[in-house]
């Protein structure tokens, strides 16, 4: 939880804390008297659920993955507890299932679906706008448009679900999740909970009760629409300059009023049905009225379907945000205006950073080994293991999404073509992944005798998004102990032969790549778990750094290829060798304070350069022991 | 101070690599300006800030603050813990804003690999683009104070002389987040402040006279 003000003089309001959006939704629903909150961890959601856990009187779970989060939150509703679930936007492609069909259900408790659209791809592998699940499933969809609202639209969604017994979409966008701003907070409110009505006309959608519930859910859509007409969540603001009206939503409407202080804004906060009838009217006070949504045109689309003469993606990008640098020079081109001298600089020429594996991570020493390999396609997963694309290692080959470097791989496997008949094909998925969307992929590749080496990087954590815990960790959200799968028996339950079934050090590069050589030399399924945590997490511990000896260091090279942000080029050559070939060699220093002593960048190392940091010149072979040693009695 | 909008709003980017402390240092400076009754808005783009990746975190204070983003332009004053990353950033100052630098390094493996050269002189280079830069070397400080870690509190202090209140309010407002913690963590804190402060102000002298 965000740190309070209210010790600080002089004191703003005493009631006001800067709180995320995410930190604000999770404050409402615990207001709201939530009984129930479940999700699997995902940028730019997880921090809601992470900050519910932290309040008392609500059960809170890390689920296995989003389908199952809805369907534990919708379990929790139709008993009559308020319900509550968070994904990312690819979440709900995942839970969707579920939720086509609790739309003719409807819900008993309220049950309010946090979507959050990773709009500007801060960490996802697409941009999806998920106010169409509002128009595919007919579901009311709420838009805050800052931290307050993001508290205050949560509490009027969980109303709202109550009053219309239906599943209320808040969709945010990580300008909501991730801005921090002033939030004013209320107590929670306890309700009595009604418990089950059995009721299998409503409960158990065969197809003879399904049908019958159909109607219902287009007469809710009317009503809800008539609700959204004279709902104070939707707000009209009148400006003196009338020239262009804008219609907009979520964070986008600060950026309209950021830009254009003066002009009428209809700002739809209950954005879904679209209270047309209001829309009309503000369109008279208008000259021109433009919509601007992020990032779909679906206001403006449903809008030109009733008649009224709008603009929108035909001025502004059909992707990214619509930031105030976006927005005000479309406009002034609409006007045909010239813009106000801004300072605009060009920036700078600095190399990329992107993100790396962090120092010692297990995963560098997997893909230091897997760009090792020749003749070989890597089917690769969502998690920090995506990053095995980039240099040094360039030893992934696709990713698209949860789980599916598993039907990947033995579509690559089926499909290969005959010049390729020899080509390994390697799967490489996380633990918590694995579990989430890829063991169903597994079983098939076993059912169906697929060709695959898979690589299950069991880290215990879910890295990516801040080493949160899953099934595979032992711990559950509150970092309590927990029932913990078994990576081996399970994949041996699924089928894959228990002599084709390894669990591995990763830090164990030669077992490692001998390993992986045979594997991907036998036609059938195998599995290679690799068992080190992540550095980030409390099972992680750090051994002692290491160093480079000036003088023994060659200048190969070799340790760089492993990847590691501690190791550090101080110097480069090029020099010819006897055979007349040219040899570029980089000489290394190893950053000690950054160094945990993983080792890994000793196997590599020719000339025996690198030594503990307190160690002058002890055999090499006397230091790899001792490092083994060390961490094999931590990892027991 | 800003030249966007229609409120009086004051834009500070906080820049630097992921495990710096950019954030903390961000929210810092909120609770700062929090306390004194400015409304306040926080954002960065850190989807990846875990993984040495590129950070950047806007604030913006003022009566009353709309659209969270800095527009490229119009930042007051650029807070750059790393020196590539103060000149990644240096398009989203207004003309006559101050870039307050680390001039510490953090070579990252991409240019370890000799993809890319990291720039000879960063603060040369703003300089001669004609950016008011005042620099110093906040990690080597934080190290003669005996931990890296105290980086962010020199940071700190280095803008607290450049805001639109007291030096005291901000050093308050760090203080008090380890008075909670350990009395000497208080000291070392208040030494790195004042250490930070004293950096931004010889850095300052320096650029006046070469000026």
């Amino acid at each position: 939880m965000t740190a309070g003000v209210m010790s600080t003089p002089p004191v703003a309001a005493a009631s006001r804390l800067l709180m995320s959006g995410n930190e604000a939704v999770a404050r409402a629903v615990w207001e709201a008297g939530v009984r129930v909150a479940a999700a699997y961890p995902g940028t730019p959601a997880t921090e809601m659920l992470e900050c519910v856990a932290t309040y008392p009187d609500i059960y809170t779970e890390w689920s296995v993955n989003e389908k199952v989060s809805l369907e534990v939150a919708f379990g929790a509703t139709m008993a009559g507890s308020r319900g509550f679930c968070a994904m990312k936007h690819v979440g709900m492609n995942v839970a969707s299932d579920a939720l086509m069909t609790m739309t003719l259900t409807g819900v008993a408790g309220g049950l309010v679906i946090a979507i959050a659209d990773d709009v500007g791809l801060s960490s996802s592998q697409n941009e999806q706008d998920s106010r169409y699940w509002g128009r595919f499933a007919h579901l009311p969809l709420l838009e805050p448009a800052d931290s307050q609202e993001a508290h205050d639209f949560t509490l009027a969604a969980f109303e709202l679900s109550e009053r219309f017994e239906v599943p209320v979409i808040l969709r945010l966008t990580t300008r909501i999740c991730h801005v921090k701003g002033l939030v004013r907070i209320g107590a929670r409110s306890e309700r009595a909970v009604a418990g089950f009505t059995k009721d299998v006309s409503r409960w158990v959608m065969v197809p003879s009760a399904a049908g019958r519930r159909l109607p219902l859910m287009f007469e809710r859509e009317r009503r809800l629409r008539a609700a959204a007409e004279i709902s104070e969540l939707n707000v009209v603001e009148s400006g003196p300059d009338r020239r262009v009206g804008f219609i907009t939503s979520g964070p986008a409407y600060m950026h309209v009023r950021e830009s254009f202080p003066d002009a009428p804004v209809c700002k739809l906060g209950f954005s879904f049905p679209l209270p047309f009838d209001r829309l009309r009217k503000f369109a008279e006070q208008c000259e021109l009225l433009v919509v601007v949504e992020e990032v779909e045109p679906l206001i403006e689309t449903e809008l030109k379907a009733q008649g009224f003469t709008v603009t929108g993606k035909d001025l502004l990008p059909l992707s990214g945000e619509l930031s105030p640098q976006v927005l005000k020079p479309a406009i002034a081109g609409l006007l045909g205006e010239a813009l106000p001298e801004l300072a605009r600089t060009a920036p700078m020429a600095v190399f990329p950073r992107p993100p790396t594996m962090c120092v010692a991570c297990p995963h560098l020493g997997v893909y230091y080994t897997l760009s090792q390999l020749r003749n070989v396609t890597i089917s690769g997963d969502i998690g920090c293991y995506t990053l095995g694309f980039g240099q040094p290692w360039n030893a992934l080959d696709a990713c698209i999404s949860m789980g599916a470097s598993m039907g990947m791989a033995l579509g690559l496997d089926k499909g290969r073509s005959d010049a390729e008949k020899d080509k390994k094909i390697v799967a490489v998925i996380g633990d918590s992944t694995f579990l989430h969307m890829g063991m169903q992929g597994l079983l098939d590749i076993v059912y169906n005798r697929g060709n695959v080496t898979v690589l299950l990087l069991d880290n215990r954590a879910v890295g990516m998004t801040g080493g949160q815990d899953n099934p595979g960790s032992g711990r559950d959200i509150h970092g309590k102990e927990a029932p913990r799968v078994d990576f081996a028996n399970l994949v041996r339950a699924l089928g894959v032969r228990p002599e084709r079934v390894h669990v591995l050090d990763a830090y164990e590069l030669p077992v490692l790549l001998r390993t992986l050589r045979e594997e991907t030399k036998i036609p059938e399924p195998s599995v290679i778990i690799t068992n080190q945590p992540c550095v980030l997490i409390k099972d992680y511990h750090a051994l002692k750094p290491y160093r480079v000896l000036d003088e023994r260091c060659t200048g190969c090279g070799n340790c760089v290829d492993v990847g590691c942000p501690a190791i550090h080029v101080t110097r480069r050559e090029r020099v010819r060798k006897a055979s007349g070939r040219e040899v570029d060699l980089a000489f290394v220093r190893i950053e000690s304070a950054a160094c945990t002593g993983c080792g890994l960048c000793l196997k590599p190392c020719a000339p025996d350069a690198i030594v503990h940091v307190d160690t002058l010149a002890m055999p090499i072979k006397v230091i790899r022991k001792s490092a083994e040693l060390a961490r094999n009695t931590q990892d027991v | 101070m800003s030249e966007t909008g229609r409120f009086d709003t004051t834009n500070i980017l906080v820049v630097g690599t992921g495990g710096q402390g950019v954030m903390t240092a961000t929210e810092i400076l909120a609770e700062a300006a929090i306390a004194l009754g400015h409304d306040v808005k926080k954002t960065e783009v850190a989807g990846m800030a875990q993984r040495g990746g590129v950070v950047s975190s806007h604030l913006r204070f003022g009566a009353k603050v709309l659209s969270p983003q800095i527009t490229p332009g119009t930042a007051d004053v650029l807070l750059g813990f790393e020196a590539a990353e103060a000149m990644r950033w240096r398009h989203m100052l207004r003309p006559k804003g101050l870039v307050l630098m680390n001039t510490g390094r953090l070579v990252p493996p991409i240019v370890e690999l000799g993809l890319y050269d990291y720039p000879d002189d960063p603060v040369a280079s703003m300089r001669a683009a004609g950016t008011q830069v005042f620099s110093f070397d906040a990690s080597q400080i934080a190290q003669e104070l005996g931990d890296i870690r105290l980086g962010n509190t020199v940071m700190l202090g280095a803008i607290s002389d450049h805001l639109p209140f007291p030096a005291e309010v901000l050093e308050h407002c760090i203080l008090k987040r380890f008075a909670r913690k350990k009395a000497e963590l208080v000291e070392l804190n208040r030494h790195a402040f004042a250490a930070g402060r004293a950096a931004a102000e010889a850095a300052a002298k320096a650029e006046a006279g070469v000026a």
